[in-house]
């Protein structure tokens, strides 16, 4: 009992620090969760780290939220999901509330704009690293599919700017053909 | 029951805001400026750029500022709290299924062929990233005209430090944003020497 104790701690802890630092959208904290729960801490796979996102992507919603959410109840069931809830929403919320008031002042700062700007390049640095470390695994797995997919969806997203959810909608049609296919060549045999 | 409608409103914002972010944008604008007044167009415009500066999703943000400025504190905590809730709900229940059914050949098919789809969008979310702050009008281009060589330079960086040191990864994004702190705080003291 005292270990699930210490792992819903430490799951609210995580999350509250994330969230904290995570300027730029929600794929900064989904990269941000991968270094902590499955480099760091080693409580999640890395594929399982994957599907996570995608399932946080498939559902309406801050991917942060979503995100926090499939890890805290991967560890800790429904208790572990509200931990995570509140651990990512408390960060935003006290800052806004104590912003709306000094927004003014802030607006035109130069040492925040340039902490930001240069934040900036920080960010782009985390994604890109974690973008290295999958995108391998991926390349590594050595099926054509994987990797049309990869080249695929990204043409789709970044070129033609297809809405994600259709994107994901393809690729799951895709992984039930494949599936179907695989599974009658093997009846054959 | 201006509670109430805070909530109800954001509810619908957290229940049909697919994609994340900067989809969340259109639907907010609709519920808080076209739909309710709670906010003019460029009272929403400041929301936007506080939440460029601020961290958290931008429908979090929006919920909390909304709520804070039509009722206070209890109107931003319903807010918050209508936003989330559809997330609540629906996450936790395809976690469910995903927990209970991934070992089922089918899933795995499906499942496989999501990967790699996930990890281009990550990279998409970085790529545009990057170019937003290394080329000054946000759209690449050849040449080294309107081009924030800093950036580039701070981006190379970072990722050899976290490539080749185990630095943390909220460390490293600090380090840049006080690198270019420090940098143009020496530029203007050079300036006015």
């Amino acid at each position: 009992m005292k270990d699930k104790k210490h792992i819903l701690w430490k799951l609210f802890v995580s999350t509250l620090y994330l969230s904290t630092f995570t300027f730029g959208g929600g794929y900064v904290i989904v990269t941000l969760m991968k270094n902590k729960f499955v480099d760091e801490l080693g409580w999640i796979e890395e594929k399982e780290m994957l599907d996570m996102v995608a399932i946080a992507q498939s559902s309406p919603g801050p991917i942060a939220v979503n995100g926090a959410i499939v890890i805290g109840y991967k560890l800790c069931g429904i208790i572990g999901a509200g931990a995570a809830v509140l651990g990512a929403v408390i960060p935003p919320f006290v800052i806004l509330t104590l912003i709306s008031g000094v927004y003014e002042v802030m607006k035109d700062n130069q040492i925040v704009s340039a902490m930001l700007l240069g934040m900036q390049s920080g960010v782009a640095a985390v994604i890109a690293s974690v973008v290295y470390d999958m995108g391998k695994a991926e390349l590594k797995s050595k099926s054509v599919l994987s990797c049309l997919i990869m080249l695929g969806a990204f043409l789709a997203n970044y070129v033609w700017n297809v809405n994600v959810v259709y994107i994901i909608l393809l690729c799951a049609a895709l992984g039930v053909i494949r599936t179907l296919w695989t599974g009658r060549k093997e009846g054959r045999k | 029951m201006i509670y109430l409608q805070l909530f109800l409103s954001f509810l619908q914002i957290g229940a049909f805001s697919f994609g994340g972010g900067y989809a969340a944008m259109p639907l907010i604008q609709q519920q808080v400026v076209g739909l309710h007044h709670w906010m003019t167009v460029g009272e929403f415009t400041d929301l936007i750029t506080i939440s460029q500066m601020t961290p958290g999703p931008i429908a979090i943000n929006a919920a909390t500022f909304v709520g804070t400025q039509i009722a206070g504190l209890p109107g931003a905590l319903a807010a918050t709290a209508g936003c989330v809730l559809p997330s609540c709900i629906l996450v936790t229940l395809l976690a469910k299924l995903y927990f209970k059914y991934r070992n089922l050949k089918m899933m795995q098919g499906v499942l496989g062929s999501l990967r790699p789809a996930v990890v281009s969008m990550i990279a998409t979310a970085g790529l545009s990233i990057l170019i937003a702050a290394v080329w000054i009008s946000g759209t690449p281009s050849l040449g080294f005209d309107g081009v924030r060589i800093r950036s580039a330079v701070y981006f190379a960086a970072g990722f050899l430090l976290l490539r080749k040191t185990k630095l943390n990864p909220v460390w490293v994004m600090v380090l840049c944003g006080a690198v270019e702190v420090l940098f143009q705080f020496i530029l203007k003291a050079a300036g006015q020497l």
